[in-house]
Parts: C-alpha cells; sequence; structure tokens
C-alpha cells in the first residue's frame, strides 16, 4: 500500500502590492488561487504552466520557504501550513528543494565541500571524522568525482553546478524533493543527463518528487501524475499515459500541440491561443481560462468551474465535462 | 507633485525628531550634566547647584526636560549663555550671515569650477586633461582643509602680501565692499577646494553616464551642435544626481566652514562654536549643533523637491 | 519505467567532465581553466599604476609608524630651549630641524605619524564593525527594523562629522583610543548603507533560499552565506574610511581637542604653526605635508580596489 506523503488542500498565496504614503495595499497577486494534491510516497508529481502560472511559488509553498496564505498543507500525515521556523527545522530534513538557475544556488564562496557539509552541519548528521567521507560519497552519488570538494562553484559548468546542488539536497536523507524546473537553464544533453540521474537516485533511495517545468517533454519523461496549472489554479491533473492521449481541458490541448513532433513527415495540428496571458492581479471572473478559450461557452464566464473527478482518476476543472 | 512634497515633509519630521532626541542626549552625557560650568566650579556650593537646578528645571523628569527643551527649540527659545545670560538664538543669530556669505561663495564657486572641469572630463574622457583633472580632484580631496588654507595665508598673505590674512574686513577701516571682497577671496577658495574635487567628479561621472545613452547620439546624428547637445539634452538629464550632491554636502560645508573659519579669524558661526568650546558654553553649542542638523534635513529637503520638479521620473515614483 | 532519453556521452556517470570540456583537456591534467578570480582582480588593480603607488606607499608608511622608534634619531619629547627653530637642512644632527620647545621635527613626524595612523586604523575598525552590523541587520531582516535602523543612520548623517566630534571630544577624556572611538562611531553611516544595499541584493539568491531551506539559523545565514559575499565593498570603505579618519583626527587635534600634547600627532603639532609662521614656516608645512601624502595614498588605493573588484561600481 503507497502512502500518500504530502496532501495539499486549497493552497493558496496571494502578495499584496502597496503603494501610497503609507504602503497602504492596494491589490494583491493571485500567485497561487487554492491548488490541492496529493502525492505518493516513490512517486513524481509533475506540475506544468506557463511563465507566471504560479508553479514556482506553489512549490515554494509547499516547502513553506514561502508562507501561505490559506490552505492546509500535510506532510506525512502532520499538518504543517502553520509551523514556525523552528517547528520546521526537523521537517527540512525530510523535504528539499533544487533550484532552476544553477548559477546563483550556490554560495560563489564556500568550496564545494563547504556547501554540501552546511546541511551536514545544520542537522549534526554526521561526526567531524566522517564529514569528509560523507561529502565524498554524496559527490560520487550524483556522478562527480570526490576532488571537486576543494573547488569553487564558479569553475564548473551548469550541469556540474545542479549536480552539486543535487548532492547537497540528498545530504540529509530527505524523502520529498521539490525540483523547481532542475533543467531548464541546461543545454537539452546536459538536460537528459541530469534527469536520468534524478530517475536514478529515486530508484535506488526511493525519493518522492515534484517537478515543476514549463517543457512538457521533460514532464512526459519523469513524472507519473501530471498537473496543469494556469493562473494560480490546476486546471487538469491525470496521471501521464491519460493526459497524453486523452487531454481533456482546453488549455492542455493547446499546450499539448505545441510541442514539436521530432518527425519531418507528422503535421501537427498546432491549437494557437489568442490573447496573452493574464495579470495574476486581476485574474478574469469564471473560468480564468474563458478569455482564450476556442471553447468557450454560456457558463464559462460566469463561475469557476468545479473541479470533477472523471474515470481513472482524471480530474478536470471545465464547463465541457 | 503636492502629494510629494507632502510626503518627503512627513520623512522629514522624524528626522528632526530624532536629531532632537540625540541632541538632548548629549547634552546630558556631558560631565558635570548641562550645569558643568557650575558643578565643576569648587566655589559653588552643593546647595547652589540644587537651587541651580531648580531654576532651570533640571530636577525634574528627563522626557518631561526633554519636552520643555524641545518645544523650546521650536519656539526660539534656546536659553541664554552661560557666561552674559544673552538668549542663545540673538547669539548665534548674528553671526549667522557671515557664515552664510562664506558658505554660499564656496558653494558657488565649487559648482562653476567642478562642474566646468567634471564637464570637460567627461566629454574628453582619458584626454590628458581628464586624466590630469581626475587626479587632481583625488588630490584636492585629501588636503586638510586647515592646512590648506595655512599654507594659502603664507603665500599670499605673508609672502606675496597680496591677501589679507584674516578677518572679514581691515581693522579700522571703512567697511566697504571691495574690502570685504578682498577678505573674502582666500577662505572662500580655501573652503572650495574640496567641494570643487566632489563636484568635478560627480559632474564626470553623471555625464559620462547620459552622454552614452542613445537619445544623445540621435541629436549628434541629427547634427545638432555639441554645444547645444550638450546643454538642452545632455545637462537636464545629468543634473539630478548632482542637486542630490548639493544636498549630501551641506554637513560637509559646515564642518569644513568651521574650520575654515577658525583660520581666518571669519566671524561666523565655526568661530563661535570653537570659542564656545573653549569657555564650555553648552547652550551655545547645542543651539548650533541643531541648527546644522536641521540646516542639513532642510536643504536636503529642498534639494528633493528641485529635483522632483525638474525630474518627473522622481515624482512617480 | 519509461526509456531513457539518449544521453551524448553514456559513460557519464563516473567522469568529471561532461560533453564539450571532456574533449578539450586530456584525463587527469589539473584544471586551471577558469582564471582565479583573485588573480583577476590583481591584474585589474595593477593597471591602476596611481593605486598601486598609493599602496606602497602606504606600506612604507605603515613600517614607519611601526618602527618610528628605530628611524627617528632623537626621542620626539626631548626638549631643549637652546636650539629652538632650527630651519630643515642646516644641521646634520636635526635634519628637519626643530620646533618652537626645541623638539627635533623629524623624529615628531615619525611618533606623529605612528600616532596618527593608529587612531586611522582603529577608528576604521570600530567604523567598519559598527557599519557591518547595523547594514547586516537593517538588510537581513527588512521591514521594522530596517525602518528603525535606517531612520536612525539618516538622522546620524545630519550633524555635521566636525561639530559632533568637537562636542563628543569635550565631553570625554582624550586619548588616543578614546579619540579613535569617537571618530569611528560618527562615520558607520555610509559603511551601513552600502553594506544592506548589497545584503539585499545577496538575499535574493537562490542560495540563500536554499540556507533556508535546508534549516539555517538566520545566524549561520547572516555570518556564514551573506557576510562573506558582502566583503569587496567593505575592504574598499575600509581603506577609504583610514583616509577619512586621518583628516577628522588633524582637524580636532590641530583645534586642540584632539590627541594632547606633549604627545604629538600630525594634527596638533600644527596647533601652534600659524603663530610661527615667521619664525619657522617648515613648522607648518611639513606635518601637513605628510597628513596630505598619508590621505592622498589611502584614497588613491582606496579607489583602485574600488575598480579592481567591480568595474561597474560606480563613484
Amino acid at each position: 500500500m503507497v502512502r500518500t506523503l504530502l496532501e495539499v488542500s486549497n493552497l493558496v498565496k496571494y502578495f499584496p502590492i502597496k503603494r501610497g504614503l503609507f504602503s497602504r495595499v492596494v491589490g494583491k497577486v493571485h500567485a497561487v488561487d487554492g491548488i490541492s494534491i496529493q502525492v505518493q510516497e516513490g512517486r513524481t508529481l509533475g506540475i506544468v504552466g506557463e511563465s507566471g502560472c504560479g508553479k514556482t511559488t506553489a512549490g515554494k509553498t509547499i516547502l513553506k520557504l514561502i508562507e501561505p496564505t490559506a490552505g492546509t498543507i500535510r506532510y506525512d500525515g502532520n499538518d504543517i501550513t502553520a509551523f514556525s521556523r523552528v517547528q520546521m527545522k526537523r521537517y527540512r530534513q525530510q523535504m528539499q528543494i533544487i533550484f532552476q538557475d544553477p548559477f546563483s544556488s550556490l554560495n560563489p564562496r564556500h568550496t564545494v565541500g563547504a556547501i554540501i557539509a552546511a546541511p551536514l552541519e545544520i542537522h549534526h548528521l554526521v561526526e567531524s571524522a566522517e564529514k569528509e567521507d560523507r561529502i565524498a560519497g554524496l559527490l560520487r552519488k550524483v556522478g562527480l568525482s570526490a576532488t571537486v570538494m576543494r573547488r569553487y562553484p564558479h569553475e564548473f559548468s551548469g550541469g556540474q553546478r545542479q549536480r552539486i546542488g543535487i548532492a547537497r539536497a540528498l545530504a540529509v536523507n530527505p524523502r520529498l524533493v521539490v525540483g523547481d524546473e532542475p533543467v531548464s537553464a541546461l543545454d537539452v544533453s546536459i538536460q537528459a543527463q541530469i534527469l536520468n540521474l534524478m530517475e536514478d537516485l529515486q530508484d535506488e533511495l526511493g525519493l518522492t518528487y515534484i517537478m515543476i517545468a514549463h517543457d512538457l517533454s521533460v514532464i512526459r519523461h519523469i513524472a507519473d501524475k501530471i498537473a496543469v496549472m494556469y493562473l494560480g489554479k490546476i486546471v487538469e491533473m491525470a496521471s501521464r499515459t491519460e493526459l497524453y492521449h486523452n487531454p481533456l481541458h482546453p488549455y492542455t490541448r493547446a499546450l499539448l500541440s505545441a510541442v514539436p513532433i521530432p518527425d519531418p513527415e507528422r503535421e501537427r495540428q498546432r491549437i494557437i491561443l489568442k490573447g496573452d496571458v493574464p495579470s495574476p492581479i486581476n485574474p478574469p471572473t469564471g473560468c480564468r481560462f474563458h478569455p482564450r478559450c476556442p471553447q468557450r461557452f454560456e457558463p464559462c464566464d460566469q463561475m469557476e468551474p468545479e473541479t470533477k473527478t472523471l474515470a481513472d482518476g482524471h480530474d478536470v476543472a471545465c464547463y465541457l465535462y | 507633485m503636492f502629494q510629494f512634497i507632502i510626503k518627503r515633509l512627513l520623512q522629514a519630521i522624524p528626522l528632526l525628531i530624532g536629531v532632537s532626541v540625540i541632541g538632548f542626549a548629549m547634552m546630558h552625557l556631558a560631565p558635570g550634566g548641562p550645569l558643568a560650568v557650575y558643578t565643576l566650579n569648587p566655589t559653588i556650593t552643593a546647595q547652589d547647584i540644587e537651587r541651580i537646578k531648580h531654576v532651570f528645571g533640571l530636577d525634574q523628569p528627563i522626557y518631561i526636560q526633554y519636552l520643555k527643551w524641545a518645544t523650546g527649540m521650536f519656539t526660539g527659545n534656546w536659553g541664554n549663555t552661560f557666561f552674559g545670560g544673552r538668549p542663545v538664538l540673538d547669539v548665534i543669530l548674528e553671526r549667522i550671515p557671515a557664515t552664510f556669505l562664506l558658505m554660499g561663495s564656496g558653494m558657488s564657486l565649487a559648482i562653476v569650477i567642478g562642474m566646468l572641469i567634471g564637464i570637460l572630463g567627461a566629454v574628453r574622457r582619458y584626454s590628458v586633461f581628464d586624466y590630469l583633472a581626475t587626479t587632481g580632484a583625488m588630490v584636492a580631496l585629501s588636503f586638510p582643509t586647515f592646512w590648506f588654507g595655512l599654507m594659502a595665508i603664507f603665500i599670499f598673505a605673508l609672502k606675496l602680501g597680496l591677501l589679507p590674512s584674516g578677518g572679514m574686513y581691515t581693522l579700522g577701516g571703512e567697511e566697504g565692499v571691495l574690502d570685504l571682497l578682498r577678505h573674502l577671496i582666500l577662505p572662500t577658495v580655501v573652503l572650495a577646494l574640496v567641494l570643487v574635487a566632489q563636484w568635478s567628479r560627480y559632474t564626470r561621472s553623471s555625464f559620462l553616464e547620459v552622454i552614452h545613452q542613445d537619445y544623445i547620439r540621435t541629436a549628434k546624428s541629427k547634427g545638432l551642435s555639441d554645444f547645444r547637445i550638450l546643454f538642452r539634452h545632455a545637462f537636464p538629464n545629468a543634473v539630478a544626481p548632482l542637486i542630490a550632491l548639493a544636498g549630501i554636502q551641506l554637513p560637509w560645508l559646515f564642518s569644513g566652514a568651521l574650520v575654515t573659519e577658525t583660520i581666518f579669524g571669519w566671524p561666523g558661526i565655526g568661530r563661535l562654536f570653537v570659542d564656545s568650546l573653549t569657555m564650555k558654553e553648552y547652550p551655545v553649542l547645542m543651539g548650533m549643533v541643531m541648527l546644522t542638523a536641521a540646516a542639513v534635513i532642510i536643504g536636503n529637503l529642498l534639494a528633493d523637491v528641485i529635483n522632483a520638479l525638474i525630474d518627473p521620473r522622481i515624482r512617480l515614483e | 519505467m519509461a526509456q531513457r532519453h539518449p544521453t551524448r556521452n553514456e559513460s557519464t556517470c563516473t567522469t568529471e567532465l561532461s560533453g564539450d570540456e571532456a574533449q578539450a583537456i586530456p584525463a587527469g591534467a589539473p584544471i586551471h581553466y577558469f582564471e582565479s578570480q583573485t588573480r583577476r582582480i590583481w591584474r585589474r588593480f595593477l593597471r591602476h599604476h596611481l593605486a598601486v603607488i598609493g599602496g606602497c606607499v602606504v606600506l612604507l608608511l605603515l613600517s614607519m609608524a611601526m618602527f618610528a622608534n628605530l628611524f627617528a634619531p632623537h626621542d620626539p619629547l626631548s626638549l631643549d630651549t637652546q636650539r629652538r627653530f632650527i630651519p630643515p637642512l642646516t644641521n646634520t644632527s636635526f635634519v628637519l630641524g626643530t620646533d618652537e620647545m626645541g623638539r627635533d621635527l623629524l623624529s615628531r613626524l615619525f611618533y606623529g605619524g605612528r600616532i596618527s595612523l593608529v587612531v586611522g586604523l582603529t577608528a576604521m575598525f570600530a567604523t567598519i564593525v559598527t557599519g557591518l552590523l547595523i547594514g547586516l541587520i537593517a538588510g537581513f531582516y527588512g521591514g521594522r527594523v530596517d525602518n528603525v535602523l535606517m531612520r536612525f543612520t539618516d538622522t546620524m548623517l545630519c550633524f555635521p562629522q566636525v561639530f559632533l566630534l568637537l562636542v563628543l571630544a569635550a565631553f570625554i577624556t582624550p586619548t588616543v583610543i578614546s579619540i579613535a572611538l569617537i571618530i569611528g562611531l560618527t562615520s558607520w553611516m555610509e559603511v551601513a548603507r552600502i553594506i544592506r544595499a548589497q545584503i539585499q541584493y545577496i538575499k535574493e539568491q537562490d542560495f540563500i533560499q536554499a540556507a533556508f531551506a535546508l534549516g539555517a539559523s538566520e545566524f549561520r545565514i547572516m555570518f556564514k552565506e551573506l557576510l562573506p559575499n558582502a566583503l569587496a565593498p567593505v575592504l574598499v570603505s575600509a581603506t577609504l574610511n583610514v583616509a577619512n579618519a586621518v583628516l577628522m583626527e588633524s582637524y580636532i587635534s590641530f583645534l586642540g581637542y584632539g590627541i594632547q600634547p606633549p604627545l604629538a600627532s600630525w594634527g596638533n603639532m600644527l596647533t601652534n604653526a600659524q603663530s610661527y609662521f615667521d619664525l619657522a614656516p617648515w613648522l607648518a608645512i611639513l606635518p601637513g605635508l605628510m597628513i596630505t601624502l598619508t590621505v592622498m595614498s589611502f584614497n588613491f588605493l582606496g579607489d583602485g580596489l574600488r575598480d579592481a573588484l567591480d568595474p561597474r561600481l560606480r563613484m
């Protein structure tokens, strides 16, 4: 029986906009507007969407790097939503994050060894005598030689730095790892290497992943279940096979149609959406996607559609269903 | 625009309050307290001191003292001098014109010459002139003002006999404008030295930033003369940070004036400050500290407002 | 398990380099591929000739100050009214002449330099520590704490430094340390601002978020993660601060409220110089020259450091 490691209900994050003489709050950025997800242990949930849809904010809020405005986060059965920094420290060992930008995610003034040693020191995981061995082991596990310990981040390429970032995240033996677009900043061939590495680590260590990305082919490769986000809301969530073979939401269909097919013979039917993504400060009424939806009809601009669970655990929020 | 001014004014008030708190704290930190001249005098008995304390209201709780003192400051009642019992405000006010004259001419000279040098340096970057100007500015910043003054007196007054060595007017002579100007030259130049250096550096860097912008290149390609480009296109855009500089320089202007006045025997508030130090005239000292700080706050406020008038981007921040 | 993506270099799991880099460097060779940042900074610095000269002069002055007792031919305090006002370069025993009390000027310049530089360096230290703490705390915590600290900083900036120093100097007993401290504690505002700006910028970088994610304490993040990245402007500030401190000391000592005679500092050597202009102008010229030289060297050094550490940093 696979347990649910992470359960998020109606997570909301608003950022206030301050203006004026006394920094009055004049508006809110609706970054994340009520998302609910469940992640089973050992599996990978992919969150996909365009820039500005709130997926990065969602990832950071789940880890409590950003304080949620509303909603609940249950990790391994425990409600951590309101936990203080001190209370979270224990859980930090179990939940880690890998960042998108390999160039700013490592402290330029620390050696690689110091960077990886930091989590070990913070949680007192090893005796000082064993520290170096532990670091060497971690480096080897991510495919780097132990000698890189004494070098500085700027001496390495983007792919290598992501490996270092992964090693740092693994140092605390986490169970849940959030990957915030971990390969977006890398060259395509390196992307493949890093993704393969992450998959191997998942098999070896039984890790649970939440992968955030905007690249559908990346998500397709690595995720078991996929959530599609648009303007702070999840519009569709399904298993990988279901989503790619049977996309229901018009937005998902448009996204999938945009993925290039490496076969010059086959023609794509591209669904091109009109207009730009609206601002999260003033989201549209009703279904957020309705201004751009090619299949819009009567109820779409009135009220937000409920998320319905169809057969095979396929969730979708759309009046078409 | 109006909202901007209000906003700045509101920001200035806590500064004024903060300055008054620090000033008050300083006064009470003085050894012997605000009545040092009495308490340190062995001939005055303890009872006398108690009596004096009561008269001056110093036996009341400290926040009451502060409030009384602060309201006094606002209403112009700055107490009386220890020796002679004259109102402190009067004592200070009668010296202010001389100092403002000196500060004003020093600043004007510095702005004019500093900006000229800066602009020339920016326009002819990396030329011999630029290199000399930049290095010269650094050197000028390193001179102790008082020493420069001493050297100036030595050369121009003593050795060459061209200019008077001190004072505002020739003793015993009629106090004509020409005489004043003769006496004003050396102190002004000495005071302006450091300011010129700062102005030239800031002007240069500000102009360099502006000159490389695309709109200047457009103006040039339109065939406008260099002169016109400089003064109609570059100057208004480069001048904003410089106005801010004027505000920032104010504290330094006061400091420099103090030192210059001491060297040249110029009868301004700087000289008054040093004399009051000798005589431990705390009321006068405090009054001047507060005055200079308030002048700095107001000066910066003015600079910000002028800046906002000239540069619409600042207003809309 | 889905098919693995084909990768260009299948054996990457154990090699250090991947892709292009592997072809450029033979296995096992040392990798000095990227020039060390320090070396680059050093090279940039060396290009500023004036800064280099300034640096050498600074070193010279510092050794002069440290070993004043070795360099000085006489005891700076020994006076002899028989030999007042000997002009410089006329007497082999008193190379730079004597002052109004018959003391050897050269020796006084050495020892005075020691005092002035000690005051300058100590004041710089006090300034840097204070400015760092305030800037770090204000930048890291932001919000109300930042507001209060910055208001305080702005308030302190309203006071002309010389006025403030003189008032404070009149309150305390003027020893070398106390003078250095009051100079230091009235000069930290710029440093605090610079540090705060740096911290605010660095705080947004992912590696700080990573430190939070790892559960690091605020203390650790401030001092182990943020601070090392903010040190470059500190170095520049420190150098320029010594220059300012030496200048300030000379101002207040000249006016009689700084270092007290008979202890010599370059500033107080000039206190009475004005009165002896006719008899002995060199008494006024030489100490001031030394002050100017010192301040100038530190200024040039600081300027060169600023350009070397970050060429984009405008004045």
